[in-house]
């Protein structure tokens, strides 16, 4: 129980205070705390545990590079797990657990992994499990144990319930940080006249003025003046990443409790003219003995609590520094009446505060006390960093500071590495030609007044800040190594990382920093490396006989911060994430019974089921009355492209590998178009309506793909062409009136359109009403009898439709669906997306006969190729079980071996059961196809399912082979 | 994220234009020989710097682009429509 509340002071409002829940126990804190300020003035010391030996561990910092106090806030299904304590601002009610321990981070049954230290150095884990028996599977087993004992807070397994929001801005420039540098340069640049967005993580505006003395009220004027010069201030928004194009990407923390509706977080996306980077600079540990363990915090973190939150964190304590900086903190402790002994590494420094006891050329060794800080052995450092213990401190806090490393993380996204200043023993952003500049301490610069400074500089457009090192340098100390190995120097308390895993990854080969990095996980995860990253690179460079340049430093990644998934989404979840297209008739499909299926985002009817039917009961019915009497079914989901214009012909003729140049007006012809490489890309059907005008349809899965084709065909290609595209997909529904009565149904709802074929032969098409509605009536057939196509405006599609129906039904007509369209195309033999899978030439697919002799068309030159001609290409051909009471399965493989060999020799594509031929049949693509297999048998290889069945190879025009059923 | 200024409709972000490949490639003309389309469609350079390449404005005006973008560094120069008639049109 160190830590205690001051009596006056701090950025709180002791007039509202706030209970919380942490661990089970209740306590209070005031308005304005962090989770963090108010564990610590309840004298709350141990809040977690390590990842690896499960050690205590206690807040060591005042922001996001924290490295102890990481926890669960929330319950059930709002539970975010690993929130770093001190971004977390109280609130009424907050519910806090501890991670990574059981029973309880006081009394953790995982501390006995402390015991086995030894064994668990770096890359512990794949030695032992990994290989233990080759080649088996043994390390999927161990892993699921390792997570466990290892790794942070879990997350809720239930939908997150929170929504988020995205929301855009530009503006001239954003500032990122809101302490001295950042305000000052915001101010100067919105006085200037400059449209400015200013973005801070934490929740109070500030940065370091709050962890001055007295700085709250000088942060206070700064930021009204700021609101004064029109500034857009955004709180509790961390600019997690730099993109392309100088696009900045933020999240802001919008509330804590959204309620039912309300936003939890949003994400901006910021496309400033420039940035600038007030970012600061995190403060670096000190690698010495037991150096984590609760009660050991940054130095620049302890005048945080104190001057912001108005917490002690501890009654009695050691400063140790490598630079002035920890005089500072040694100066407002005292002021706070905690007796204080400050520890300078160095031989000289500033004067001593008042108050405060220096030590000079004395650093830590190793704490005492085996759950907190309660003492600190104190030694001098020899010429190659040794230190022995020769005193020992009482003490329950231990502030440290190892010097800054500006926070260059943002500008590292954008690629240049970060290059190292040997003046001030840190690394800076490097060279960048993009308008990106840092201010204040991210740029180097500490001293409070230099920082305001640098600020307006930069905001003026002009040269940026040149670090310095100052009347007392700092010294560039990273570990205090100690020739007694039997205690731990952490570098990364929040992965487990001791100075000496990085001395053994060295010595084992990862003597590159990205392979270290990864070998002993340094500076991974959630910190990205703001704790122990330059340590870390510094002992390596040691170890390795390099400079810190020489060894350079890992890439930083965005995220900054850990952000939420759901932020990313926004609103874009479920169907907002994919949205649903519905044709024009979808609501009369869905009165009429209808069950749906996805094709693509668009909903088409599948099936329309009669009382308890299966969609194999009903697709054999749906097909049944297409072949016998009528069947209607909405095809409005096919693309549908105007094609337009006195060169509309041409244009056709070379996309299609048929002619279109001399299609009749008043006459439709299927056509196919092959990519640039020769392969089978879309087909479809081109009505010519008058000289200059088509309609092409495509398949529904390629129409916006062949609208953009024909735009660049058009634009790139070939300019001088005079025509015009438009898609109609949308404005026009389809409907497709099928079967041996279809005449009858259409004479029934038209008036003075003769239907016969001498008038309206295969593939005319001619204009009618219907209802009254103006209608193109196309007779085409994709089931193989005679049929129509009837396309309609959308608005209309209803009042067609149900003349349509009230004429088809008393004959004893049905709806049908995808299912059954699928199986009538099958006993065809006409082929669709599965067997246009981008592979097939149109030889594969049987179709070569198609292509014209006398045009070049898109793909022509490269069928030509060897390979698209061999004989032992996957080609198209029909399938049949031997035994006519087998199914078959689409997917099963073919082969003609007893063992299948590879791949086998092709695969079925499609099937379905065939009521006019009274068995299953397929559709497959097969090496060699009809010429090599026609009449022969071959095995489907269908070993999760239904085994091995024997099929027979035949003609894939199952059904009426010369057409009489379409023509007639 | 990359921005493109298109011509017609100002700078846009890259998710609302697809790429569409390298500009610098001449397609023969359709009844060329195998080889020379073999070349257009196969043998690709892979520049690495500044390069010309097509990007669709997809969701927007729909007009083909032809983009200066360096590969090594995404910096974006000039937009212009690929069709060499719309710039002259829309004057």
């Amino acid at each position: 129980m160190s830590g205690y509340r001051l009596d006056n002071g701090g950025l709180i409002d002791r007039s509202e205070p706030l209970s919380f829940i942490f661990d089970g126990k209740s306590y209070s804190g005031y308005e304005g705390d962090s989770l963090a300020s108010a564990l610590m003035a309840n004298g709350v010391d141990i809040v977690g545990r390590g990842f690896k030996y499960h050690r205590p561990r206690g807040i060591m910092s005042a922001s996001v590079e924290e490295g102890g106090a990481i926890l669960t806030v929330g319950a059930g299904r709002f539970r975010e797990p690993n929130v770093k304590a001190p971004t977390q601002p109280l609130y009424e009610g907050l519910i806090a657990t501890g991670q990574n321990a059981w029973p309880s981070v006081q009394r953790d049954v995982g501390r006995i992994n402390d015991v086995f230290k030894r064994f668990l150095a770096a890359g512990f884990y794949y030695k032992t499990f990994f290989g233990i028996r080759k080649g088996t599977k043994d390390w999927m087993i161990f892993e699921s144990f390792i997570r466990k004992a290892a790794g942070m807070g879990r997350a809720s397994r239930e939908p997150d319930p929170d929504k988020y929001e995205t929301a855009h801005a530009s503006c001239d420039l954003l500032v990122v940080g809101s302490g001295p540098a950042g305000l000052a340069t915001a101010k100067a640049a919105a006085e200037m006249g400059k449209d400015v967005i200013l973005a801070e993580q934490d929740f109070a505006l500030g940065g370091s003025y709050l962890s001055r003395a007295g700085g709250i009220g000088e942060a206070v004027a700064a930021i009204n003046g700021l609101r004064e010069a029109g500034v857009t201030i955004l709180p509790r928004t961390c600019a997690f990443g730099l993109y392309d194009g100088c696009v900045a990407g933020m999240i802001e923390q919008v509330t804590d409790d959204p309620g039912l509706h309300g936003v939890r977080q949003r994400m901006w996306v910021v496309r400033p003219s420039e940035i600038v980077l007030a970012t600061g600079a995190l403060e670096q540990p000190l690698a010495f003995g037991n150096n984590d363990r609760p009660g050991v915090m940054q130095a620049n973190a302890v005048r945080t609590y104190l001057n912001r939150y108005a917490v002690s964190p501890g009654k009695r304590a050691v400063v140790a520094t490598t630079n002035d900086a920890g005089y500072e903190t040694a100066h407002d402790l005292a002021m706070a009446g905690v007796p204080v002994t400050l520890l300078d590494a160095r031989d000289m420094g500033p004067d001593a505060p008042e108050g405060v006891k220096v030590m000079r050329g004395m650093v830590p060794v190793r704490i005492k006390g085996s759950h907190k800080v309660e003492g600190v052995e104190i030694g001098m450092l020899d010429d190659e960093g040794y230190a022995k213990a020769r005193d020992t401190l009482s003490c329950d806090l231990l502030a440290v500071s190892g010097g800054w490393t500006p926070v260059v993380h943002l500008t590292s996204h954008r690629g240049p590495k970060p290059v190292w200043n040997d003046d001030i023993h840190a690394f800076l952003a490097g060279p960048t030609n993009e308008p990106i500049r840092c201010v204040g301490a991210a740029a180097g610069v500490y001293d409070h007044d230099a920082c305001i400074a640098s600020g307006k500089a930069v905001a003026a457009g002009e040269a940026g800040p040149v670090p310095q090192a100052g009347a007392h340098p700092a010294l560039p100390l990273y570990e205090i190594k100690s020739r007694e190995k039997k205690f731990k120097r952490f570098v990364d308390p929040q992965h487990d990382v001791t100075a000496d895993d990085i001395r053994l990854a060295e010595r084992e080969g990862f003597v590159s920093i990205e392979h270290n990095k990864r070998y002993t996980t340094l500076g991974m995860a959630t910190d990205q490396g703001k704790v122990g990253n330059v340590i870390g690179i510094a002992i390596m460079a040691d170890a390795s006989g390099r400079t810190i340049q020489e060894t350079g430093t890992t890439t930083f990644r965005p995220p900054y911060s850990p952000i939420s998934i759901g932020a990313l989404a926004g609103r874009g979840t479920y169907m907002h994430f994919r949205p649903v297209r519905k044709t024009p008739l979808h609501d009369w499909n869905m009165r009429h019974g209808a069950v749906m299926t996805d094709a693509g985002l668009w909903k088409r009817p599948w099936y329309f089921p009669r009382d308890g039917e299966t969609v194999d009961d009903a697709y054999i019915r749906e097909m049944i009355a297409v072949r016998s009497t009528i069947g209607l079914c909405d095809v409005s989901s096919l693309g549908k492209i105007m094609v337009q214009g006195p060169d509309a012909g041409d244009f056709l003729n070379r996309v299609y590998v048929n002619g279109f140049a001399k299609l009749p007006i008043g006459k439709a012809r299927y056509g196919v178009m092959l990519r640039d490489d020769g392969v089978v890309y879309d087909d479809g059907t081109v009505w010519r309506m008058s000289e200059t005008d088509f309609l092409m349809t495509t398949t529904t899965a390629n129409a916006a793909g062949v609208m953009a084709k024909l735009e660049e065909f058009l634009q790139t290609r070939w300019p001088d062409l005079r025509v015009q595209l438009t898609s109609v997909s949308d404005q026009w529904a389809g409907v497709a009136v099928a079967g041996p009565k279809c005449r009858d149904v259409l004479a029934a709802v038209t008036v003075d359109c003769d239907l016969s074929d001498e008038a309206f032969p295969f593939m005319g098409i001619r204009e009618a009403k219907i209802a009254g509605a103006d209608v193109w009536i196309a007779r085409i057939s994709f089931s193989g009898e005679r049929a129509f196509e009837v396309y309609v405006r959308g608005g209309k599609a209803e009042a067609v439709m149900d003349a349509l129906w009230d004429a088809a039904k008393p004959m004893g007509g049905e709806l049908y669906g995808t299912e059954a369209l699928g199986g009538l195309r099958i006993e065809k033999g006409h082929v669709a997306g599965s067997e246009l899978d981008g592979r097939n030439s149109l030889q594969d697919m049987g179709l070569g006969g198609m292509a014209s002799s006398k045009k070049a068309f898109i793909g022509k030159a490269l069928t030509q190729r060897e390979g698209m001609l061999a004989d032992d290409r996957l080609q198209l051909v029909g399938v049949a079980p031997v035994d006519s009471d087998k199914r078959l399965r689409a997917g099963a493989l073919l082969d003609s071996r007893a063992d299948m060999v590879d791949h086998g020799l092709g695969f079925i594509t499609a099937v379905t059961d065939s009521p006019e031929l009274g068995h299953w049949i397929g559709l497959a693509m097969v090496r060699g196809g009809l010429a090599e297999w026609e009449g022969k048998e071959l095995t489907s290889y269908d070993p999760v399912r239904d085994g091995n069945t024997a099929v027979r190879v035949m003609s894939p025009h199952f059904l009426d082979p010369k057409g009489e059923r379409m023509y007639g | 994220m990359i921005r493109i200024k298109c011509p017609f409709c100002g700078e846009r972000d890259h998710s609302e234009f697809s790429y569409g490949g390298d500009a610098t490639v001449e397609y023969p003309a359709l009844d060329a020989s195998v080889e020379e389309w073999n070349k257009a469609v196969y043998q690709r350079a892979n520049p690495r710097g500044p390069h010309r390449e097509y990007w669709h404005h997809l969701n927007g005006c729909r007009s083909w682009l032809i983009v200066e973008r360096d590969t090594l560094t995404h910096e974006v120069g000039t937009a212009e429509f690929a069709h060499p008639g719309l710039t002259e049109a829309l004057k």
